[in-house]
């Protein structure tokens, strides 16, 4: 069986972070496995710009942003075998993968990092009523057949769900010469980014339906249209306010689901929440020595984020390959989710192995604006951060310094949201 | 005044931008804001991202983007330029496929090594 220091799964964005990054920390021998025929992942079909701000600084479209991480990797003595389907994870950290090439095979990682991503949710996730014709597509299998393979999708078309695929899907199939009647939102808010908003929907004069949903979809062979009605304050639709719309086209934007088939049957922990593994600050899942970043973990906004995250479990896993003897059984902080908190992002912190402070991601329940996220232990206040405005299409991040870790009482903290106190 | 969503970064600044006081921008997080809240109502630009066909790569079509943003009213003109292209492999990503793109100084560069 061949042996590797750090295998890790996927090269798209959080895995082509992750192995550069055991590199620069001492990894000698690393392997990254990927299902398609080229690295980039997602970011090869965005093809708009708006990445890389926070990261390189400039403004870079999905295909450069992903070509300055292929360009490092080639520069580190990683292997990358690309066509190449994982089928198994062990606690062992083996690895059972196929390809063309080399049949079904076996290797040995030393540390693991999963960088598998996330995948859309569809037409059967959320049920929606009506026939089955042809024409209905979530939004990024449209954006692969318009951006990579060069077919158009449809003429006419309506939007479901106005996240950011949504959102950039609406202003690509306008540019390309089609129709785009409506983008229609279950929710009273978007859960776009508000520049997106503004440049994919406003700029082309794009109706957005906030509190409507597509009620039927109507079609014998291909898509006919849609009937949209608007929904009460607990997602139901209002009878009588149903409304036609003409077109051969549904895109659905209605949310990602992280992709942990492996990790499942590698018996890692899931988080129900985040649908991800349960992470370490250094991104380590319940199994000592498999790692995992990026949207596998949970569904980010900016990729610049799941490089951050990546490097992180990049390092750790070259860090653990390194070590001879394991450390363990550190005291863990649970940080746990209070009032108008969803998932955090690490679920626990080992204050030992953090420097001076951790950071901690999460989305907030519902839009804020004026507003405080309070970390509490044992009914005492540690730290209030303010923000002016949080939305639940928005990832929040605070950090919470080490001192406030090794004294929280119980063995955990608390992160919640609330308005602001007059003051 | 006129309230704006910043769209530069995506943070999403709320701007108000002041046309009877020499377009003062207030609400920006940072400079690139007031320059956009200037411009959004003077001459509002964009960059256009979109794909040309490619012969001889692993996919049909190759991304591209303008070096530049480039005046909003030309992006369906833009778009019509673009069909009339066809690249072959390979290219390199920062290839000028189509210089000064219909006269707005942009040039039309290729985003993807293929």
């Amino acid at each position: 069986m061949k042996q590797y220091d750090v295998v890790v799964i996927g090269a798209g964005p959080a895995g082509l972070a992750a192995a550069c990054e055991a590199y620069q920390n001492g990894a000698g021998k690393i392997l990254v496995v990927e299902r398609d025929k080229e690295p980039g992942g997602i970011l090869n079909q965005c093809i708009h710009n708006g990445f890389g701000l926070h990261y390189f600084k400039e403004e870079l479209t999905g295909p450069e942003y992903a070509g300055r991480f292929i360009e490092m990797l080639n520069n580190t003595n990683a292997e990358l075998m690309l066509d190449t389907m994982v089928l198994a994870v062990t606690e062992d950290r083996k690895i059972s993968m196929i390809n063309p090439r080399d049949g079904y095979f076996t290797v040995q990682a030393g540390a693991v990092v999963l960088a598998m991503g996330c995948r859309e949710r569809t037409r059967g996730a959320i049920g929606i009523p009506g026939t089955r014709p042809a024409g209905v597509f979530t939004a990024g299998a449209a954006q692969r057949y318009v951006n990579i393979e060069g077919y158009m999708v449809g003429k006419k078309v309506v939007i479901l769900g106005s996240g950011d695929i949504g959102l950039i899907m609406a202003r690509r199939m306008t540019l390309e010469g089609a129709k785009v009647a409506a983008c229609v939102e279950l929710m009273p808010y978007s859960n776009g980014l508000n520049r997106n908003i503004v440049q994919c929907l406003n700029d082309y004069g794009i109706p957005l339906y906030l509190s409507h949903t597509i009620t039927e979809i109507r079609g014998k062979r291909r898509v006919e249209g849609v009937v949209v009605s608007r929904v009460d304050g607990g997602g139901k639709p209002v009878p009588g306010t149903e409304r036609f719309f003409d077109c051969d086209t549904v895109l659905l934007s209605v949310g990602l689901i992280p992709e942990n088939e492996l990790s499942r049957s590698a018996g890692i922990a899931l988080d129900p929440r985040t649908k991800g593994p349960v992470v370490y600050e250094n991104m380590e899942t319940s199994i000592p020595g498999i790692f995992a970043s990026g949207n596998v973990v949970h569904v980010h906004d900016l990729v610049d984020f799941v490089t951050a995250e990546s490097q992180r479990a990049g390092a750790a896993a070259a860090d653990f390959c390194r070590r001879k003897e394991q450390p363990g059984g550190e005291p863990a902080v649970a940080i746990e989710s209070g009032e108008n908190v969803g998932c955090t992002v690490p679920q626990h912190i080992r204050p030992d192995r953090i420097d001076q402070y951790a950071e901690v991601f999460f989305r907030v329940g519902r839009v804020f604006s004026n507003s405080e996220i309070e970390v509490a232990s044992g009914g005492r206040v540690l730290s209030v951060f303010k923000r002016e405005h949080m939305a639940p299409g928005e990832m929040e991040r605070i950090v919470i310094p080490k001192k406030f870790l090794e004294n929280a009482s119980g063995g955990a903290v608390t992160v919640s949201a609330k308005e602001a106190k007059e003051n | 005044m006129t309230h704006l969503i910043c769209i530069i970064c995506p943070k999403g600044c709320h701007l108000n931008v002041d046309e009877q006081n020499g377009y003062a921008v207030t609400g920006n997080g940072c400079p690139r804001g007031a320059e956009y809240g200037k411009k959004e109502l003077t001459n509002p630009t964009r960059v256009l991202t979109s794909t040309v066909k490619i012969k001889g790569g692993l996919h049909r079509r190759c991304p591209v983007k303008t070096d530049r943003a480039i005046p909003k009213g030309l992006m369906f003109d833009a778009m019509k330029l673009l069909n009339g292209v066809e690249l072959s492999a390979p290219v390199r990503r920062g290839d000028v496929v189509l210089a000064d793109l219909l006269g707005t100084g942009a040039n039309l560069v290729v985003t993807k090594s293929m």
